[in-house]
Formats: structure tokens, C-alpha cells, sequence
């Protein structure tokens, strides 16, 4: 764009663990180091599913709560139909180049963007550092996350 | 629509810098285009990612995305990024002479 601001540095929070809570977020930090801005992800609560080994290649699309996805509450809740819905979307998005949620984040910490889990919700989690996955580069504290947002913009999502 | 000149030669590009027609670029402008960007020395790995560019874009009437190049090209997206720091896709389609590519991912 010609326009004369620029965003330098982009620091986005994942808070969600569900496919919808956790795509946008990938794409607007995958996004931001194509167009040559600096990105940070930093995930808390149950968006840290999508950095831990044993979840993030079983993430969900949420079917309950989810007036967006126009189907009832009812046949939403029913066994098997987020399995069915999420790979329905899943094959939807393959089509359109939208990479799978692991090889999504490994490529995203391979365009040089930043990685880390919340303190608080690893501790909350009862997790280890080795139920993350290897592009995490730390578990760090609000306030160190505040450090390495300093200078950019704050994403909450 | 306005007009820059490479290697002596006046072409057409966008608002952004990128041309609108791939016909009138020739490789001679490459260096030029690229030391605007930044890039102050084109290697061979740089080349082996334009002429991936231009072929795909030949191929598809669109450049390829950062995933795709990164599958494809022969450079994983990790020296892409060494290689086009402000963004591969698109620093690589505007030193190709190709529009630029929009897509999302």
C-alpha cells in the first residue's frame, strides 16, 4: 500500500483452542513476516493446544456455541459431528493452500517469528516444557511478553 | 499506473513497484530492483528463487506463495526469509518483474 504509516512489529496472543481461535491468529503472523513485519505469538490458556505435542493435531472446530457455523446446538453436540465438521473444514482449507495447524506454526517460526507460552497457563495446565513442541522458544511471564511486544502492536485474539 | 526505468529501459509497474506487464522485464534489471529492496548482491540462490517465480507465474498467471516456494522451489522457507528479509513472496515477485502475489498465506 502506498499509505504512509507503517506497522514494523506485530505481537499476537492466542487464547483459543479451538480451529477457529487459532487459524486467525497464524494467519495474521504469517501474514505480517510476508509483508517484512516483525511477529511475535504468544500463547495463553487453552491456545497453548495448539504448541502442545499431544493436542495441536487434534484441534477442533468448535460445533456447540457457535452461532456462526448455523447449525443447531443440539445436532452440533452430537457424537462425532465436530470430528466430521472440522475435517469437512480441514479439506476446505487444503484446497485453498491453508496449511495443517503443525505445519502451519513450523513454518511460521521458520519466517523468523517468535514463539512462547504463558507462564501462568503452562503452570495452570500442570505442563512441561517438553509437552511443548520444539519451535517454543520460552515459557516467559506477562510482563516479559510485555518486553518483547515493546515498540509494535498488541493482537488479542 | 507509472513507469520506472531499468537497464536503460522504461517499464510499467503499480503504486508499488511492482510490473504489470512480466514481458518487458529482462534480467539485467534484476540487480537494479534488488539493490533498491535492499538486496545488494544477487546469488545464485536468489536466482534459482526468481526463475521459480517467473516459471510458476507462467505456469499459473500468479506468483507462488511463500508455502508454495518453500515446497517447491528448492529453498526452504527458513533461507527464503535469509534471502528476502522484507518478505520472500513478495520482495522476489517485484525483483522477478512479476504483479504482486495476494494471497493470504
Amino acid at each position: 500500500m502506498a499509505a504512509s504509516a507503517t506497522i514494523e512489529k506485530v505481537s499476537i496472543i492466542v487464547s483459543k483452542g479451538s480451529l477457529e481461535g487459532i487459524y486467525p491468529a497464524l494467519i495474521m503472523a504469517n501474514g505480517a513476516r510476508a509483508e517484512g513485519i516483525e511477529a511475535d505469538l504468544f500463547f495463553t490458556f487453552f491456545g497453548l493446544d495448539a504448541i502442545t505435542k499431544k493436542q495441536y493435531d487434534h484441534i477442533k472446530l468448535a460445533t456447540v456455541g457457535n452461532p456462526g457455523l448455523h447449525l443447531p446446538t443440539l445436532l452440533g453436540g452430537l457424537p462425532g459431528v465436530p470430528d466430521l465438521i472440522t475435517r469437512y473444514m480441514e479439506r476446505k482449507m487444503e484446497k485453498l493452500d491453508i496449511p495443517p495447524i503443525p505445519e502451519f506454526i513450523e513454518m511460521i517460526s521458520d519466517t523468523g517469528a517468535g514463539i512462547y507460552a504463558c507462564k501462568a497457563s503452562v503452570d495452570l495446565f500442570e505442563l512441561g516444557e517438553d509437552d511443548l513442541i520444539e519451535q517454543v522458544q520460552g515459557v516467559i511471564t506477562v510482563g516479559e511478553f510485555y518486553d518483547h511486544a515493546a515498540g509494535g502492536q498488541i493482537i488479542y485474539t | 499506473m507509472t513507469t520506472a526505468t531499468y537497464d536503460d529501459t522504461s517499464v510499467t509497474v503499480d503504486d508499488e513497484g511492482f510490473f504489470t506487464d512480466p514481458g518487458q522485464w529482462t534480467e539485467p534489471m534484476a540487480g537494479q530492483i534488488a539493490r533498491e529492496l535492499g538486496i545488494e548482491t544477487l546469488t545464485d540462490r536468489h536466482w534459482q528463487v526468481l526463475k521459480f517465480m517467473r516459471a510458476e507465474y507462467a505456469a499459473k498467471g500468479t506468483g507462488p506463495t511463500v508455502r508454495v516456494l518453500g515446497k517447491t522451489s528448492g529453498v526452504s522457507v527458513k533461507e527464503l526469509y535469509q534471502l528476502f528479509p522484507k518478505g520472500p513472496a513478495k520482495t522476489a515477485a517485484k525483483i522477478a518483474g512479476i504483479p504482486k502475489p495476494r494471497g493470504c498465506i
